[in-house]
């Protein structure tokens, strides 16, 4: 398969200050895919150097075939682009700036199924100073979905708004996947990469350290699954000790903690549970999740 | 083809003036306040002078000035916007769009010029009615001068806009830079009484040669007499705009 995007050793510096040190990866058609890490990572200006808005100081790079300097142009057409704390003048309409962004591209979807499609058809005469935060996120992907481009890059597009406005967000950024537009977001939340990427690259001190779809990091990384149950027997723990694939049974009165790994460590416990036949009142199981993926790698959670 | 340079600029610059017209204090400041040193300083000043002085002496400087104000404030609010605009990230953001960087700029020069003609036409109007048979200037001529005079002054205006660091500064940085321009001008104190060294300062800036060509234009000495002046504003022109197309900065 041909690449969307393709970049290979980038590197940029703002003078002695290394932003992006070593970065290479692929994108491919009509996945969603996420650059995760810390502020100051090397997120941004990655992407940027990208989609043609910086120029990098080595390395190559391909959007679609074309060369994100030389082809500013062109390129231009063909992807939509959401900038991270770029704003719009305070006293546009919604209306206009919709209009004026149509005007820039030769074909275009029409404003009124596009302000309807995020939400926006009833604030068409705001001023943009007016709008929530999740309004303006929102005004901003219709301004970079307007001609229908083949990739949109999103840079942290959820920072700052509350979990209503954010879930909201994630449905929309899903369903532009959906009409099989290939996604470049960024990221600094781990459950919104979790929850929105096909795969994603974690990025720290401008180095790509794993790159994987979230299941397969967490499995490499983070193989320990927890069982948690209650029982008013009270010899669970030594009866769970070493079989199969359980590795530690710890039970201080009537919770049990069960540890162990693998994809099968879930699935014996039930069994060990049935064959001995214990009764359990509530039973949970505990899965990493990237968050705890990154930790591991990192040495460090993630900041806001 | 269409010049790449016209894509959305009709459309920008439409847009930009609604957006001007919108912000009350920018709205009074370009339109209002010359218009009241204008009338204000010319009753001042006729109510004082002896009767028997030629009339034509006393809104003289007055309207002048008030023209160098409309190009003064023009001059700031261009420098404002562009801070605001910058560190608010919507350079960024319509830079990223197929808009040429000329064509961003473009409109809100155009912009700044639609309302110091509409300015201009206003102060004329005030002149013809409170200081009836005195502003017998050649009204074409005069605002073709004062544009010339703008565009120089905001070219430097956009080297100030290219350095000031931040939107709160613009403000301060602008005023402190264009002011003492003013002062500098010839409008107030002849520009050949100076000191040697302040008089060569003062000629290699656009306030001084577009005071002394509105001067020539409003004593009838007319374009030929000042075709120093003219070239002199349109040398600043073309090095303020190359200076400040080597330092702008979009973000």
């Amino acid at each position: 398969m041909i690449p969307v995007i393709a970049v290979s050793n980038l590197g940029k510096r703002y003078g002695r200050t290394v932003a992006v040190d070593d970065v290479s990866l692929e994108v491919f058609e009509g996945e969603i895919f996420g650059l995760i890490g810390p502020n100051g990572a090397g997120k941004t200006t990655t992407m940027e150097c990208v989609e043609g808005n910086r120029v990098p100081d080595k390395g190559t790079i391909s959007v679609l075939g074309l060369d994100p300097r030389r082809d500013a142009n062109a390129l231009r057409q063909r992807i939509g682009v959401q900038h991270q704390e770029a704003q719009l003048q305070k006293r546009i309409k919604v209306w206009e700036a919709v209009d004026l962004w149509r005007s820039l591209y030769p074909r275009v979807v029409d404003s009124d199924t596009l302000l309807e499609r995020l939400g926006l058809e009833a604030k068409r005469d705001a001023w943009f100073m007016t709008l929530s935060g999740g309004q303006k996120q929102r005004l901003f992907i219709a301004l970079a979905l307007i001609h229908e481009p083949e990739v949109v890059f999103l840079d942290e597009l959820t920072t700052g708004l509350d979990p209503q406005a954010r879930r909201a967000i994630w449905s929309l950024v899903t369903g532009i996947r959906g009409r099989g537009t290939t996604v470049f977001l960024t990221t600094h939340l781990m459950e919104e990469a979790e929850k929105l990427c096909d795969r994603v690259a974690i990025i720290e001190h401008g180095r790509i350290i794993e790159l994987g779809t979230p299941e397969e990091l967490v499995q490499k990384h983070c193989p320990e699954r927890t069982v948690v149950f209650t029982s008013d027997d009270t010899s669970v723990a030594e009866r769970l000790q070493g079989l199969g694939t359980v590795e530690r049974a710890e039970g201080s009165g009537a919770t049990y903690t069960i540890r162990g790994a693998g994809d099968d460590f879930v699935t014996d416990v039930i069994n060990i549970i049935a064959r001995e036949g214990i009764r359990v009142r509530g039973f949970r199981t505990e899965i990493p999740t990237l968050e705890d993926v990154f930790l591991k790698l990192t040495g460090h959670g993630i900041r806001d | 083809m269409r010049p790449q340079f016209l894509r959305g600029f009709w459309k920008l610059t439409w847009l930009e003036t609604k957006i001007f017209v919108r912000e009350p204090m920018g709205f009074v400041g370009a339109l209002v306040m010359p218009l009241l040193v204008f009338i204000v300083f010319g009753r001042a000043f006729g109510a004082s002078k002896p009767v028997t002085a030629p009339k034509v002496d006393i809104p003289f400087n007055v309207a002048i000035l008030a023209a160098v104000l409309i190009a003064i404030s023009a001059v700031q609010s261009l420098v404002a916007i562009i801070s605001i605009y910058r560190e608010g990230g919507i350079l960024k953001r319509l830079r990223s769009t197929p808009l040429s960087p000329v064509t961003i700029m473009g409109a809100q020069v155009a912009v700044k010029l639609v309302f110091t003609v509409i300015s201009l036409t206003l102060l004329m109007l005030a002149g013809r009615r409170l200081f009836p048979g005195v502003l017998q200037v050649n009204v074409f001529s005069f605002t073709v001068a004062v544009l010339l005079g703008t565009f120089s002054i905001l070219s430097l205006g956009f080297v100030i806009a290219s350095l000031v660091p931040t939107a709160r500064f613009a403000q301060v940085i602008s005023a402190a830079v264009l002011y003492p321009m003013l002062a500098l001008s010839g409008l107030f104190f002849p520009v050949d009484r100076f000191p040697r060294a302040l008089r060569a300062f003062a000629y290699l800036l656009p306030t001084t040669h577009a005071v002394a060509l509105l001067q020539g234009v409003w004593d009838g000495s007319g374009w030929g007499a000042h075709w120093v002046n003219v070239a002199a504003l349109l040398v600043l022109f073309a090095v303020y705009t190359a200076l400040s197309t080597k330092v702008f900065r979009w973000e």
